[in-house]
């Protein structure tokens, strides 16, 4: 497989680059502080088209290719974890399983507007009671109630919740058939019943928004369940699946970010009369980081290929994700020993990578559960 | 192109607007006299406008020799069409070795039109003007690239030599009320169907004109200011030192002052005798436009900011504290 | 309304730094950029033209290189481009290269099959702050002109423009076709989407030299053409040995400086 890009994709990658440098770059530090929303930097993604990319040109996408998608959600990272976050949240979250699994009103009514990016939207799935991932059972019910659906119960850790204007949501809707008992419903912010709880004050992606979201007797037209009953827990793998190709990618961004970060630093920083990229050490280090960050480019652009080519990618997904992730933290940790005492400063870039890289080893599933994908694919039950 | 030496005296062009005189033509003859002299040449004061005889015998008063006059009511409100007809006229009639117009923006919209019309090279926004020692050309300098290099150009093989010069660089020469020199009237007629403009209204958004380039004392903040709301504490300073308030592009483009206060290569050169910087980091394109001004008394809270570099008086440390104390220690001395 | 933008490429020059030792300008690395004027040029055309209809067509004078500007543009909303490239035209001054534009603009009209309404430049560009070209090229056309835009409105096919004088605007309605100048906008300029700018690296912008304009006089062109010579260039020194308080409270330092400033009958 050969990742080089042709000219056409090279120069999107550079107008994706241009803008995270000279618009997201200089608000990272500034929104981790604030934990603001940064709905400007949005905006202009939306204009730009950036929050549809795979999807086709009909509903209002950019009608890329996922490696192209991907790329960009890893440019972003770069410069700041938080707005790569935003996009995927968005994309794969909310307007894949609508793509994949709506119906033809529903991608025309949302679909449309996502891509457009006149809505924004997010993924309702991780609740208190169920630990990452789309197994065990939900709390939140959703009991048909002839004319439209109930919804009860909380979800946490929602991207952009109180930013966002569609959820996508699972919920049970029987409580006998295991995983057979799950459904997939769109959800939007204006529905009775439906309110945003408290912000989650999480470690990194300080910015990303991301809330409780509650449903109190919440009505949801009949006609908002996603496919046919029963399959939420089928629709939220796949999402997952793809989410965590897209977590990949963030998880390489903000490796190369810290890469970058920590190369100008050594090469203008002094110490003994020389400046600290000519010590062996430092070298070393570097070449070394540098090497295991390419070699997980590798796998998180194949994982992306074997999704453009819809084979099966689950298990390529979740090593990606679990390289990424511990490389991100691995090399993060690194550059901030490098660095030493001004790295350990709050508001310091290699700080803030190193509490955006975290998150990467704990949503769309922690390590472990990458892991036991993989031992699984392996046949090893 | 005719011989050069047909072409003699140093002209340069009085801007008026509704029989007003803009200040930066007088500037101009202050900077102009001293050629004239080196060379040995009259310097003649050239005005356009309606009623602006007493225009001609000010500037004669500002050190022109004499004055040519072209007063009809055409030239009430500049229009393109009409001044560029009129001054190309006068050129070709009288022929001048050197034309000097002030860098507003009606001088640069007419300057480049009259030298196209009459072939001749023009050097825009002037900063410097000297005389070449070899050749005894203009030597008109220049900043270029945002005020990061200086060039200084001339015009060697085409006559009248020309270059537009930046407002409030230079200072008036004083008035001297005894001065008298010949105002010939010309008469030029420019037809209504000749001016291809129209001017429909005209807006005025500032109750007063801010007159940046004339300003005594200049209090102007930037991006450091944060918000609009904290432009108070400049406006209370400003009060406090009788100050006109101005401001970097950041503040404008942040949307917290309007662009008629903004000092600098896009906005208004300045040339005050106390400069302010208040939250202005100092970025080339800023000092290219306060170059001008003699003491600089800085406000910044980092302490490599290259305002610090042209300040006589900086002062590191947070503006929301530093301003309040000037004004009132400026308050307590005046008491 | 067919309108014409005459865009410029131009280095950065908020991130030309000056070479301590040598003072000279530091090119190297620095990025080109689309004049920032042009692009609100750029932008009011559009407008123009998507209200009035018509046909937007950008063009450039400079190297090869120049090509991606034009490109930008065209991901922005220009119909076409052209690059005028050539190197008869090296050396030229305001008034050679007004000359050379005004007979492209012969020659594109007469490629395109159409005529242009309307000019649209920027006030100046960033690297040489002369705002010369647009008049000129104005008066090489015989065409009347408003400079210093504030924003371009149309009606009826007529334009009014807004324009920036010291205490606010004057609305200034002009025959066409004319030339203007834009230093702002009331809005921003758009960004390119992604699929604009895939669009826009697709299409082929021709070149047009001297060959393409037949009507074009060689003598005034290039170094030839040009009556203005640059003579020296050099970085302007600005350093002054200030006072400097810092780690002073606040009340204090500003006590000092004011006393410093009354000592010297400063205020």
């Amino acid at each position: 497989m050969d990742f080089r890009r042709d000219a056409l994709h090279q120069d999107i990658l550079e107008m994706v680059h241009d803008f995270a440098v000279e618009d997201v770059k200089p608000l990272a530090r500034e929104i981790d502080r604030t934990e603001e929303f940064p709905m400007a930097n949005v905006k202009k993604m939306a204009e730009m088209g950036f929050l549809g990319i795979p999807f086709p040109e009909n509903y209002g996408g950019s009608q890329m290719d996922f490696l192209t998608y991907i790329q960009t959600v890893e440019e972003l990272s770069k410069y700041c974890g938080t707005t790569g976050n935003i996009v995927f949240a968005h994309t794969t979250f909310c307007s894949t399983p609508i793509y994949q699994f709506g119906a033809e009103w529903q991608k025309e009514k949302y679909l449309t507007k996502l891509c457009s990016g006149e809505w924004l939207g997010s993924f309702a799935l991780t609740e208190p009671e169920t630990k990452s991932g789309a197994s065990g059972r939900y709390q939140i019910t959703a009991v048909d109630a002839g004319s439209h659906w109930v919804l009860d119960g909380y979800k946490t850790f929602v991207s952009g919740a109180d930013v966002a204007d569609v959820f996508f949501v699972t919920a049970m809707t029987s409580q006998l058939q295991g995983t057979r008992g799950i459904s997939s419903f769109i959800v939007e912010k204006g529905f009775p019943g439906l309110s945003v709880g408290k912000r989650e004050n999480q470690v990194g992606i300080r910015a990303a928004s991301i809330c409780e979201l509650v449903f109190r007797e919440c009505i949801v037209p009949k006609e908002n369940l996603v496919g046919s009953q029963g399959k939420g827990f089928e629709y939220a793998g796949t999402v997952l699946d793809e989410g965590r190709i897209c977590v990949a990618a963030q998880a390489l961004g903000i490796a190369e970010g810290a890469l970058e970060e920590t190369a100008d630093y050594v090469r203008a920083r002094k110490k003994f009369g020389r400046s600290l990229s000519q010590f062996q050490k430092t070298q070393f280090e570097l070449a070394q980081m540098k090497t295991n960050t390419e070699a997980v480019k590798l796998l998180v652009y194949q994982a992306a290929c074997d999704r453009d080519s819809r084979e099966s990618f689950s298990h390529r997904a979740a090593m990606a994700k679990l390289a990424a992730s511990q490389n991100a933290f691995d090399v993060a940790y690194r550059c901030q020993q490098l660095y030493g005492e001004p790295a350990y400063r709050k508001g310091h870039p290699i700080e803030r990578m190193m509490r955006d890289a975290e998150i990467t080893e704990i949503y769309g599933g922690t390590s472990e559960v990458q892991m036991r994908v993989i031992a699984g694919w392996m046949g090893i039950k | 192109m005719s011989n050069l030496n047909d072409y003699k005296n140093i002209w340069v062009f009085i801007e008026t607007e509704c029989g007003k005189a803009k200040n930066v033509g007088y500037e101009l003859l202050n900077v102009a006299k001293p050629l004239a002299q080196q060379k040995g040449c009259p310097l003649v004061a050239v005005v356009i406008g309606k009623d602006i005889e007493y225009v001609a015998k000010d500037a004669i008063c500002y050190g022109a020799d004499s004055a040519i006059i072209v007063d009809a009511p055409e030239y009430e409100y500049y229009t393109t069409d009409a001044f560029t007809k009129a001054l190309v006229t006068l050129v070709e009639k009288y022929k001048p070795e050197t034309l000097m117009i002030g860098a507003t923006n009606n001088g640069r919209d007419m300057g480049p039109r009259v030298s196209c019309r009459l072939k001749t090279g023009l050097t825009a926004d002037c900063t410097e003007i000297g005389i070449d020692e070899d050749t005894g050309n203009i030597a008109w300098t220049r900043p270029t690239f945002g005020g990061n290099l200086m060039a200084t150009i001339m015009c060697p093989d085409n006559r009248p030599q020309m270059g537009t010069v930046r407002p409030g660089v230079f200072k008036k020469g004083a008035y001297d009320e005894s001065r008298t020199g010949e105002i010939i009237k010309e008469t030029i007629h420019t037809a209504a169907e000749e001016i291809r403009t129209k001017l429909v209204e005209r807006v005025n958004e500032v109750t007063e004109a801010i007159n940046l380039e004339e300003a005594d004392v200049i209090v102007a903040g930037g991006r450091g200011v944060g918000s609009a709301e904290n432009f108070k504490l400049l406006e209370e300073l400003a009060e406090a030192v009788d100050g006109t308030l101005g401001c970097s592009r950041a503040a404008v483009d942040a949307g917290w002052m309007p662009y008629v206060h903004q000092v600098g290569q896009s906005g208004k050169t300045v040339a005050p005798r106390l400069y302010f910087a208040i939250g202005i980091s100092g970025a080339i394109q800023h000092l290219t436009g306060i170059a001008g001004s003699d003491t600089v008394i800085a406000v910044n809270k980092d302490s490599d900011a290259p305002i610090f570099d042209v300040a006589d008086y900086g002062i590191v440390g947070d503006l929301n504290e530093v301003v309040p104390a000037l004004t009132e220690a400026i308050k307590a001395r005046k008491a | 309304m067919n309108i014409c933008v005459c865009i410029k490429q131009v280095p950065d020059t908020n991130e030309i730094k000056v070479d301590p030792v040598t003072h000279t300008l530091i090119r190297k690395g620095v990025p080109s950029i689309v004049n920032p004027f042009d692009t609100y040029a750029q932008e009011v055309g559009v407008r123009l033209k998507e209200k009035a209809g018509g046909r937007l067509v950008v063009i450039s004078m400079g190297p090869a290189q120049a090509a991606g500007a034009i490109k930008s543009c065209l991901a922005v909303g220009a119909d076409a481009g052209y690059l005028i490239s050539s190197r008869k035209f090296g050396g030229s001054d305001t008034l050679a290269t007004s000359y050379i534009l005004s007979e492209a603009i012969k020659a594109v009209e007469e490629k395109e099959g159409l005529k242009f309404d309307l000019i649209l430049c920027g006030k100046q560009a960033t690297d040489g702050d002369t705002a010369q070209v647009g008049p000129e090229i104005a008066e090489h056309l015989d065409m009347p002109q408003v400079t210093y835009a504030l924003d371009i409105l149309e009606k009826d096919g007529e334009i009014q423009v807004k324009r920036e004088q010291d205490a606010g605007y004057d609305m200034i309605a002009a025959k066409l076709p004319a030339v203007v100048t834009v230093v702002k906008l009331p809005y921003e300029p758009r960004y390119p989407t992604l699929k604009t700018r895939m669009e826009a690296k697709k299409k082929e912008i021709p070149m047009l030299t001297e060959e393409d304009m037949p009507s074009i006089n060689l003598a005034m062109c290039g170094l030839k053409g040009s009556p203005t010579r640059v003579k020296k260039t050099y970085t302007p020194v600005r350093e002054k040995n200030g006072v400097k308080l810092a780690g002073m409270d606040a009340a204090s330092a500003a006590k000092e400086v004011v006393k410093q400033l009354c000592d010297g009958k400063l205020l």
